[in-house]
């Protein structure tokens, strides 16, 4: 959290006010054009479609408008994600999103049942420890947020350098099972969707 | 076929409610800070997401409006939850735990609530920390 990278002075953002490094990568790709009209496609096309869900109804001049923005929004907001990592196939964050949302609705009802019937003395609230294998900031804060929205399980803080994440249990009466679910079952998916 | 429609509506509407009135009730229940805060970063999400859903389905089926906004507000809610979460237990963590307390980080030297950088920070300098209770 820490580490978001200093603001550019206002007033003089877009591709000019880019760091030397980044600015150099971007000439050095192939078809530089289109890499500096469209550096990032992805975001291009999220913010057209958050714009065309926010005004609600079609009309031509709100897509015109939509794709003005997907063009300027990446274009000004460049020098703030440098080192981007690639994010890999469509198809398994779609398969990642779709577990999560399964589990999320599980978790609200194990977290109901515990509220409504568990004895409070039966209650087991206990710290765990995560070890990280994920590296980049992207795929950490992604599985921080999964862990927070899933059974029973809040993240807390990260360590001083990134290497472990300091999860709270609701109830845990076996901690090592918790953890196990966490690195096989979020964890690795999202270690093959960041590479 | 509105009918059907009318009791999904009522359903979800249901549905958003209980878990509402759970999460809720959770933060009366449980016993500490630490846990308190399950309550509401999860029943809640599952209530509010059944209201919405109820929403846009009463715009859609009932008033054959097509409506986005709602999938917008999860959206942005299931961003925001977490980080709002996280800040709650960091904030926690700062005024009444000892970081003997917590198990050591996995290669790191501490934590990052507790670590160097930490002393610097304006969120940990700002007030005085009230006198711990035992």
């Amino acid at each position: 959290m820490t580490r978001a990278p200093a603001p550019r002075p206002a007033g003089a953002p877009g591709a000019g006010t880019a760091p030397p490094a980044a600015r150099a990568r971007r000439r050095s790709r192939p078809g530089s054009l289109v890499r500096r009209l469209l550096p990032h496609p992805g975001l291009s096309l999220i913010v057209a479609l958050v714009w065309m869900m926010l005004v609600n109804r079609f009309a031509w001049g709100s897509l015109v408008f939509a794709a003005v923005l997907g063009l300027i929004v990446p274009v000004m907001t460049a020098p703030y994600w440098p080192d981007r990592p690639r994010v890999g196939s469509p198809r398994r964050i779609a398969a990642y999103v779709g577990i999560v949302l399964i589990d999320i609705a599980k978790a609200n009802i194990a977290v109901a049942r515990i509220v409504l019937f568990l004895p409070k003395r039966d209650l087991r609230p206990c710290w765990l420890t995560v070890p990280l294998d994920l590296t980049t900031p992207e795929a950490i804060t992604v599985l921080a947020a999964t862990i927070t929205l899933t059974p029973g399980t809040v993240s807390c803080d990260l360590s001083e350098d990134g290497h472990a994440l300091l999860v709270h249990c609701l109830h845990a009466p076996d901690p090592a099972a918790v953890l196990d679910e966490i690195k096989t079952r979020y964890e690795a998916r999202l270690k093959e969707i960041f590479r | 076929m509105t009918g059907i429609a009318e009791i999904v509506v009522a359903l979800l509407l249901i549905v958003g409610g209980a878990f509402g009135v759970v999460g809720s009730w959770g933060l009366v229940r449980l016993p500490d800070p630490m846990t308190r805060l399950h309550a509401p970063t999860k029943a809640a999400t599952l209530g509010v997401g059944s209201v919405l859903m109820a929403s846009m389905a009463h715009s859609w089926f009932l008033l054959g409006r097509v409506t986005w906004h709602e999938l917008l507000i999860a959206i942005f809610l299931f961003l925001t939850a977490p980080v709002t979460g996280l800040f709650i237990a960091k904030a926690h963590m700062h005024l009444s735990w000892d970081k003997r307390e917590l198990p050591r980080p996995h290669r790191d030297d501490d934590w990052a609530t507790f670590g160097d950088s930490a002393a610097e920070s304006p969120m940990v300098r700002a007030p005085d920390p009230p006198p711990r209770s035992e």
